[in-house]
């Protein structure tokens, strides 16, 4: 059967998924949150292209190199501070990073 | 109108007084200076209320013989929307009669006052009050609108509780005033409804312009009800006559105001505070005339107070309380008097008892100097031999009080009767028996004062109460237990104040009730009431009418009324206390006045007490202050409690949460927006 | 089912297949690995779609770059992993549950509305039909005219988060004698140097205490 744009679609939508369980069964676990932020990214991606494919719109693909970029941005900076939290109390655990409790 | 008055000459009549009470109560008294004393205290006052007398008495004549009439407004105090707040006169011949009764019982008690208030600290200050109270009272009878009468009202009634509560200093004295003042607000209420209902449907306040519209407002019911407006309007302005004229329920007050001294009682519990709900309704009539309910309730009302206020004065034996009773029981027959629509008889009535009352009361204040101030009965005895004039005076009050042909209380009385014989209400019938019972109850009350006081064996010395204290200082002879006559300025006025008890009655009925001395200023249905029509065709002369007492009723009730108590305290004195015991259950009740005083203190002052207190505690407390104001700071700082748990500082909970929203609004989109 | 069909659901399968194992590896390196597995097949994805660029872009920055830098942070936090496998099993059927919920709806959503199935026509920039050109140049003509300020934005938040991240984790030698400018400007006179007034020395008396001379010369650093 022929490729239609929803079957890319739904490619993206169940990448999602797997990234929204990622993040609710790893939640303490700041690294493979990470790893989850950046296939939801993906996923957000995937859908961009094909939309771009389909619709015959070049400016898909412009914002997917822009959502690329905010992501690598993203991940450095959160990479920086995941390893000065380890510097600092030398446990990823989220749990023990409630000092803003209110 | 033949001529009109000079309304700056009937200005200087209640503002005499004003300026002498003014001056009296600011520069005889210690807010300024204490600086006049008591001669140019009395002067003063008593020269206000002479000029007072003197131009209302100028005023009568011009009204009564040359038809003279005035209806003015004299200064405009306030426009709201369409009403008008004025002060203005109208003087009529209800007005003049009323002036020149006020005046003169005004100008007796002053002069009375020089002897009974001699020793008292508080000289001064009585002096201004009873010309304040002088101003006040003939500012409400001068009135030519509603709102002026509802001033004078209150003022009277202000200052009856600034004298009833002279003696400041004795509880009774201001648990009486404070009840004076309750009593009479509560009646206020239905008057100023009333005055109210007229605002709001005839859109004026003056008396002429509201009377005018009187035949509009008969067809209008009260919205919201099937009752007529004029039967609601009726009964809350009666309701402010029963409450300043003490009818039954609101007469409490009356007997406790006898703990002022004895000079106000007769001035204003007797002769003119009391008679201003009288006037109001005579003033009213072209409105009361409309409303045969309200008649009816006015004619049961005064019949209860005139039958069972007499039967509480056969028990008394302090003898100011006698005189109250008897007022309060006099004030009923004027009230059925009303009901009957026989307005010109009431006021007949309030004008001669006024007179005879008066000289009782100031007799009564003779007495109690004459006793050193004791007020009891049962310690008098004899008095006749030692103050003369005083006997001599009371007995002419007394006999103008039970109604003996010739006198004046006698052409008053007999014509209540008659009316209300004659009046075709349904109530009427009962007003007749009350008022023929009331006829026999009054001769016996007040021959029992008569007899107990000026007659009999003397029982000065067995008084267990009597003090012999610094009230003696001015006697100074040796016998100071015997009485003696009192000194001119208390006898004169008893003098001048017998011989109207006596002559004005048969001098006044026939220009009075069957003449045209009220023509305009009261009016009667006589179509519907021809009460007065009645009355009229059979009177054929004062002379006649007393002539044919001798053949009627009450003239044979207050005989035997007489003899009664001519029996039982002075040949056989130990028939009372057979009585007494014999009927128990009787004295009792009418030893605590039908338990009505009960009834207010238990009941209504100790349940508004109670709701009061409970509104603070629960209402105020509980409610706002707790529930509200409390609670919704409590119920923020809770919230805020809950909402603090999603700042739990674990970034996987705000991942969590954020996941959520996600799938919230994804839902919300995909199903709900469509 | 012509070869395209056939690549897109191998590409998929793995796609997902390394997706699920990213968030349910044990051991973080697999985890990372795995990630760049998911990566490479969407990259593949990508190709399929014609938009090489991206897909090249994807290889390059992606797993050349930020997954390198995953690793290494991995690798270089000692990291206990039991603590966080606990519970794990126990939530996992709420969250395959709400999982799934999330990704039928997509689906539902997805699959009912969109059915393009046009054949990819020459992919063109704003609908105008021009000359094929190849996907980097087309991207670039966007890139280069209607989209140049986003650029230039984009090259900013880049640089904001290189100073973020050096800011951040910078750790200064602690025999670094090197001096901090704003510091060495802000240096006052009287810190470094105070002057005393002393008394006059006389000849001929008992001599000074070297206590008084020592105090002369109060030099702070």
């Amino acid at each position: 059967m022929t490729l239609t744009l929803g079957h890319y679609l739904s490619l993206g939508a169940m990448l999602f998924a797997l990234a929204v369980i990622g993040i609710f069964l790893n939640r303490k676990n700041l690294i493979v949150l990470l790893m989850a932020i950046e296939l939801m990214l993906l996923a957000v991606n995937m859908n961009f292209v094909a939309f771009s494919h389909y619709l015959g719109d070049m400016r898909g693909q412009v914002f997917v190199f822009f959502i690329l970029t905010v992501a690598a941005a993203e991940s450095a900076i959160g990479l920086a501070i995941l390893v000065l939290l380890f510097r600092n109390k030398n446990s990823i655990n989220v749990d023990d990073l409630n000092s803003l409790k209110g | 109108m033949s001529q009109t008055l000079n309304a700056s000459t009937l200005l200087a009549v209640p503002l005499a007084p004003l300026v002498g009470s003014v001056l009296a109560g600011i520069f005889g008294t210690r807010l300024g200076g204490n600086w006049i004393g008591r001669r140019l205290t009395h002067s003063l006052t008593i020269l206000g209320v002479l000029v007072a007398f003197v131009l209302s008495v100028m005023t009568l004549k011009s009204v009564a013989l040359d038809g003279a009439r005035l209806n003015e407004t004299l200064y405009t105090w306030m426009v709201v929307g369409g009403l008008k707040m004025e002060v203005g006169f109208m003087v009529d011949g209800l007005t003049a009669m009323m002036m020149c009764v006020v005046t003169f019982v005004s100008l007796m008690v002053h002069i009375y006052t020089i002897g009974y208030m001699e020793e008292d600290e508080g000289y001064n200050r009585f002096f201004a009050y009873i010309s304040l109270f002088t101003f006040s009272m003939l500012m409400l009878v001068m009135s030519n609108n509603m709102l002026q009468l509802f001033f004078g009202w209150e003022a009277v009634g202000l200052v009856s509780y600034l004298l009833i509560g002279f003696w400041f200093n004795k509880p009774t004295a201001i648990f009486a005033n404070m009840k004076a003042f309750l009593v009479n607000r509560v009646g206020d209420f239905g008057f100023i409804l009333g005055i109210g209902l007229i605002a709001a449907y005839a859109g004026t306040l003056n008396y002429t312009q509201a009377f005018a519209k009187a035949g509009e407002l008969s067809a209008l019911t009260l919205p919201g009800t099937s009752w007529m407006l004029v039967t609601v309007i009726c009964i809350c302005l009666f309701i402010g006559a029963m409450g300043k004229s003490a009818q039954f329920p609101l007469h409490v007050w009356l007997p406790d105001s006898m703990e002022g001294p004895t000079p106000i009682s007769a001035l204003i519990h007797a002769a003119t505070m009391v008679t201003a709900g009288i006037f109001m309704v005579a003033r009213m009539s072209p409105l009361f005339e409309l409303s045969d309910t309200a008649l009816n309730f006015i004619m049961v009302i005064g019949a209860i107070t005139a039958l069972f206020m007499g039967f509480l004065g056969i028990i008394q034996n302090d003898i100011k309380r006698v005189v109250a009773y008897s007022t309060l029981s006099q004030l009923g027959y004027m009230t059925v008097a009303l009901g009957a629509s026989a307005y010109s008889v009431a006021v007949f009535h309030l004008m001669t008892h006024a007179f005879f009352k008066a000289l009782l009361f100031l007799g009564a204040g003779s007495v109690i100097m004459g006793m050193h101030h004791n007020q009891d009965m049962r310690w008098m005895g004899g008095v006749r031999k030692y103050m003369p004039i005083t006997w001599i005076t009371s007995l002419l009050g007394s006999l103008a009080l039970i109604g003996t042909p010739l006198f004046s209380g006698f052409y008053s009385k007999d014509s209540i009767i008659e009316a209300v014989a004659e009046s075709h209400l349904p109530a009427a019938g009962f007003a007749h028996f009350a008022v023929l019972a009331g006829v026999f109850v009054t001769a016996f009350y007040s021959f029992r004062m008569y007899f107990l006081v000026f007659h009999g064996q003397e029982r000065f010395d067995q008084n267990p109460d009597a003090h012999h204290d610094a009230h003696h200082d001015d006697h100074g002879h040796g016998g100071h237990d015997k009485p003696h006559e009192s000194p001119w300025v208390v006898t004169v006025p008893l003098v001048l104040l017998a011989i109207p008890s006596v002559v004005i009655g048969y001098m006044t009925i026939a220009p009075m009730l069957y003449g045209e001395f009220f023509k305009d200023a009261i009016f009667v249905d006589a179509a519907r009431h021809p009460v007065m029509q009645e009355l009229a065709d059979a009177f054929h002369g004062p002379v006649a009418m007393a002539l044919h007492a001798l053949s009627s009723a009450p003239f044979w009730l207050a005989l035997a009324g007489v003899v009664s108590a001519w029996y039982m305290y002075m040949i056989n004195p130990s028939v009372p206390a057979a009585f007494a015991r014999a009927l128990k259950p009787l004295v009792l009740i009418l030893e605590n006045k039908y338990y009505l005083d009960w009834f207010n203190e238990n009941i209504l002052a100790r349940g508004a007490r109670a709701l009061g207190n409970g509104l603070w505690k629960v209402g105020d407390r509980a409610l706002i202050d707790g529930f509200v104001v409390n609670g919704s700071w409590k119920l923020v700082g809770w919230v805020s409690g809950q909402v603090r748990k999603f700042q739990s500082g674990y970034l996987y909970h705000y991942a969590l949460v954020m996941i959520l929203g996600i799938f919230v609004l994804m839902t919300y989109f995909v199903w709900l927006n469509k | 089912m012509d070869i395209q069909t056939g690549f897109f659901y191998l590409f998929s399968a793995v796609l997902l297949f390394a997706a699920f194992r990213v968030v349910t590896a044990r051991n973080p390196v697999h985890a990372v690995l795995y990630l760049m597995l998911a990566f490479s097949q969407a990259s593949g994805i990508w190709f399929l779609l014609q938009a090489e660029f991206l897909a090249i872009t994807l290889v390059l920055v992606y797993l050349g770059a930020v997954m390198v830098l995953f690793l290494f942070v991995v690798m270089m936090l000692d990291i206990n992993m039991d603590i966080f496998r606990e519970g794990f099993w126990k939530h996992f059927p709420l969250a395959a549950t709400l999982g799934a919920l999330i990704a039928l709806e997509m689906a539902a959503v997805l699959m009912g509305g969109f059915r393009l199935t046009e054949a990819p026509q020459a992919v063109v920039a704003s609908g105008q039909v021009v000359a094929p050109v190849s996907n980097a140049k087309a991207l670039g003509i966007l890139l280069y005219t209607d989209y140049l300020m986003p650029i230039q934005i984009g090259a900013v938040i880049l640089l904001v988060a290189m100073i973020a991240a050096i800011a951040l984790t910078l750790r200064e030698r602690k025999d670094s004698k090197a001096i901090n400018p704003s510091q060495q400007v802000r240096v006052r006179a009287a810190d470094r140097l105070s002057i005393i007034q002393l008394g006059v020395t006389q000849a001929g008396l008992a001599p000074e205490p070297p206590a008084a001379a020592a105090e002369t010369t109060e030099i702070k650093p």
